[in-house]
């Protein structure tokens, strides 16, 4: 993650393209250094993105701080970037999502292609960016189409498109899994099921996760906000506390990873998850679950926030009362579970960042692509947050709501009479027996 | 699938190794790589991305497992009948086996499919390990079978524990486990996953990532139709019987048209295969399976859901037929009715549906074998395995059934029912008070209008 990125700030760039290349003449310039050989220049000899104003402004610094500086810059700019689009609302942000989805679908096949030397197998590029586009599909057309369930059953392509959907969404796959096979040529069996298997297993990662944050982003924005924003300021947090107090090595992947940093990072996370959620929870439009308003076509955040948004009075344990001295505290219940959420970001986060590390080490590259001057691709500032989606979303569904009221309402008008019946009565039963329903309000 | 088989079947049934082209034909790469002492390991192996096909090595078949007696009856035959012989006589006794764990019900079919992924996942991480010699790699061995788990348990407690949602009820741990499952299966891959990032080695990182994608694009594959056959299965046992059965017909109708009949080319990927035998298997298919669906639909025993009965703790598939399974009279169209000389005929509406999936097995089910033989060719292996003799490993006879599973459940979830009525059942015990009164208004005031309720009933 930002290991590669330290040792370039520890020392100057260029023993560092002398390490990479003196690397690459141990290995006696085999055939599978492809990297080193296809491209005469070693990777990090790339296009230099920064922008020619940067350039011109830090001339006058040393090659250290100027590359501090460029990182700095570029990471202010990312965030205040970031603030722009929260603040343009739920459809912009699922915009972004979908294109940073295809954006780090695109670095990683490439890398695919670079390392197999497959560039140019027919139909390939083709089939991926089709089965880009039917797992899109079929993703978008199960989820959000939940939450657009009025306006679809109101026209009729789009009722049928619903209906039929994993029907239509298999089809599709299964046209492109018989294009790969009548496209397999004579010599390049191997190549060609490499890149299906690359294929499957990048979209397996990236677009999965993406689906899974646009789930925690129709929960809430908060939901959104505050799981991304950890890992976030876990990787900047790690980083100053590495780069004042590191000592000890935390991991042979990572070299320049401590354990001071990591500990630091969890408890400045930690802190910054309690302050984030208090400061969020008091807005409606980041608490309240995006809803589409059929009537003005549009999405609106306009509810009555659930009792996790609500204060509540809660009994210090005694150990922090003698330290702080307070009887109880007035929290919101979200800050309990935002713990939760900043301890997976700094504990389970980081190993999202060591296997893209390892990947880098396995396919000798410095970075996923150049996308972002100073920084590298976008899947390098997303590693982290590979897994911490899924958690999020695993973590919703297990602990704070069930299944889905409109859903399952939808579910069950598709069922047959004697099922709907049958699942009324026990539903019934099953209230009665709780007391939550009186037998003397049947006539309402 | 059987175009492999063809070329056994000519030179003679045992199998000898072939030379090791790998070591002469790699030229100037092989050789700069053994010179170096310290070649990286990662880059020796890295070969094998670049390379095209034909200069690597083939991967040593494991031994001839036919059984001693098979042998020695068959001992005077010549070698080409023998084959013949072995693949027949196997044949019927794996029809044979079939017959009979249907017969011995449901929860024995669970069992065998279970068994069949496990070995299909074996089978192809072994093939894994021999392409990448990478069987000594850390800890792979125990994540490769540590994900399997963690991906059944995922599925069996998302698909199963909902048919079994009376006895869940009952008991208190196995309610725990249901509520938090998917944050129980979640923090088990993920102990995998750290596990796998814990044992990355230096020398290694390359392999160790194939491997890992080795891995999971096979439980992609493996797992998710096993399960969607499971699903299948629970449906009703004709939805498990029908396909699969249409698939193995094809499979033997085409090699015989072929055999007979045989003249076009079919697909460069398996030279054998032509286009008579594609086209005469695409037609005795589509007969079997209207045939089959017609002597399947009049037992309850095929036709009904599987049900758990909590009292007596067995499967049971009892139940009044759903119209799919009752005969109806439908009317010719006319040039039919010329054809044969009747105005309607009674056809249960499966029988329709049967077409369907035997049309699928015979255009597309192929492609499943084409594609487990393009993988063979790329990995340049006979079979998969040795498990069956005569016919290769467990994979080579599943390789047709892979994309037969997931259209069987794909089309019983667009066309024939909604959502399985006890998963919604179970979803809404696991709501909210409020939320599930009002489910419960809503749903009222929904059966009141379509008049499945009556509205004076005090029930």
């Amino acid at each position: 993650m930002t290991e590669l990125r330290q040792r370039t700030v520890r020392e100057d760039a260029l023993p560092e393209d002398k390490e990479l290349e003196s690397e690459a003449k141990i290995d006696g310039e085999t055939a599978s250094d492809s990297e080193s050989r296809a491209e005469p220049a070693p990777p990090p000899a790339s296009i230099d993105d920064t922008p020619e104003v940067l350039n011109r402004a830090l001339s006058n610094l040393s090659s250290r701080w100027k590359n501090w500086w460029v990182r700095g810059i570029l990471t202010l700019a990312m965030i205040a970037f970031f603030f722009i689009i929260i603040y343009l609302g739920p459809m912009v942000l699922m915009m972004i999502v979908m294109c940073v989805q295809i954006k780090c679908f695109h670095e990683i096949i490439t890398i695919g292609y670079n390392v197999y030397h497959s560039y140019d197998l027919p139909w390939f590029r083709t089939l991926s960016w089709y089965f880009l586009l039917c797992v899109n599909y079929f993703f978008y057309g199960e989820t959000v189409t939940d939450y657009f369930f009025t306006l679809v059953q109101r026209e009729e392509p789009l009722r049928i498109l619903s209906k039929y959907h994993r029907f239509i969404s298999f089809t599709l796959y299964l046209t492109g899994f018989c294009m790969f096979v009548l496209s397999l040529v004579k010599k390049h069996y191997r190549l060609q099921f490499y890149m299906f298997g690359w294929t499957h297993v990048t979209l397996l990662i990236v677009v999965t996760q993406s689906h899974l944050v646009i789930h925690n982003l129709f929960e809430g924005m908060i939901w959104f906000i505050v799981p991304i924003s950890c890992v976030i300021c876990n990787d900047i947090m790690a980083y100053m506390f590495g780069f004042f107090f590191g000592r000890t090595p935390l991991i042979k992947l990572s070299p320049k990873k401590t354990w001071e940093g990591f500990i630091g990072g969890f408890f400045a996370t930690v802190v910054f998850g309690l302050l984030l959620s208090y400061v969020m929870s008091g807005y409606r439009c980041f608490v309240c679950p995006v809803e589409y308003n059929n009537d003005t076509n549009s999405f609106t955040v306009d509810c009555e926030p659930s009792d996790l948004f609500r204060l509540q009075e809660y009994n210090i344990p005694g150990l922090i009362q003698s330290v702080i001295g307070w009887k109880t505290v007035r929290m919101y219940p979200f800050q309990i579970h935002s713990i939760a959420l900043s301890t997976f970001a700094s504990l389970i986060g980081p190993f999202g960042g060591f296997f893209a590390s390892g990947f880098k080490r396995a396919f000798k590259i410095k970075d996923f692509a150049n996308t972002i001057p100073g920084h590298g691709g976008i899947m390098d500032r997303f590693d982290c947050q590979y897994l911490m989606a899924t958690f999020v979303n695993v973590y919703i569904a297990s602990f704070i709501r069930g299944p889905n009221p409109s859903k399952l309402i939808q579910q069950f008008l598709t069922l047959r009479p004697d099922q709907q019946l049958h699942i009324f009565n026990t539903l019934k039963s099953h209230l009665t027996d709780k007391g939550i329903l009186m037998s003397t309000m049947e006539d309402e | 699938m059987l175009e492999l088989r063809h070329r056994g079947a000519g030179p003679g049934g045992a199998v000898t190794p072939p030379p090791r082209e790998g070591e002469a034909a790699g030229g100037d790469h092989e050789t700069e790589s053994t010179s170096d002492k310290e070649t990286d390991i990662d880059d020796r192996y890295g070969d094998l991305d670049s390379r095209g096909d034909s200069d690597v090595a083939e991967i040593p078949p494991s031994l001839d497992r036919t059984p001693e007696i098979l042998k020695k009856a068959l001992s005077g035959l010549s070698s080409r009948w023998k084959n013949w012989w072995i693949r027949g006589i196997l044949t019927l006794t794996m029809i044979s086996l079939f017959f009979l764990i249907i017969y011995m019900g449901s929860f024995m079919l669970m069992l065998l499919v279970l068994g069949i992924q496990v070995k299909c996942f074996h089978e192809i991480i072994t093939i894994g390990y021999r392409v990448y010699h990478s069987y000594d790699l850390p800890w792979f061995r125990t994540l490769s079978w540590y994900f399997l788990l963690c991906v059944n348990y995922f599925f069996y407690g998302e698909t199963v524990a909902d048919y079994f949602a009376t006895f869940v009820q009952r008991e208190e741990q196995l309610q725990f486990l249901i509520r938090y499952h998917r944050f129980i299966s979640f923090a088990l891959y993920l102990a995998g996953f750290c596990m796998f990032v814990l044992s990355l080695v230096k020398k290694h990182y390359r392999l160790q990532f194939y491997m890992f994608a080795w891995t999971h694009v096979t439980l992609l594959i493996i797992v998710t139709q096993s399960h969607l056959v499971i699903q299948n299965l629970f449906e009703g046992m004709i939805w498990f019987l029908v396909p699969i059965s249409s698939v193995i017909c094809n499979d033997i109708t085409a090699y015989l048209f072929g055999f007979f009949f045989g003249r076009t080319p079919l697909i460069k990927l398996s030279p054998k295969k032509t286009w008579e035998g594609f086209i005469g298997g695409f037609f005795s298919t589509v007969i079997f399976g209207f045939i089959a669906a017609c002597l399947l639909s009049k037992y309850q025993y095929f036709v009904c859901p599987v049900e758990y009965r909590s009292d007596i703790n067995s499967f049971v598939t009892e139940c009044e037929p759903s119209e799919l399974f009752q005969l109806q009279s439908y009317s010719l169209p006319p040039f039919l009715k010329a054809v044969l000389r009747r105005e309607t005929v009674s056809l249960y509406p499966f029988q329709i549906h049967s077409i369907a999936l035997s049309t699928f097995a015979s255009l597309i089910g192929p492609f499943g074998g084409f594609f487990a033989s393009g993988f063979k060719r790329a990995f340049k292996i006979k079979d998969f395995a040795n498990t069956i003799p005569g016919h290769g490993g467990i994979v080579d006879r599943f390789d047709c059934q892979y994309l037969m599973a997931t259209f069987v459940h794909v089309y019983i979830t667009s066309f024939i029912r909604g959502p399985n009525p006890s998963r919604v059942l179970q979803q809404l015990l696991v709501l909210q008070p409020e939320q599930q009164l009002n489910i419960y208004k809503t749903l009222k005031t929904h059966l009141i209008e379509k008049g499945i309720l009556q509205p004076t009933l005090k029930v």
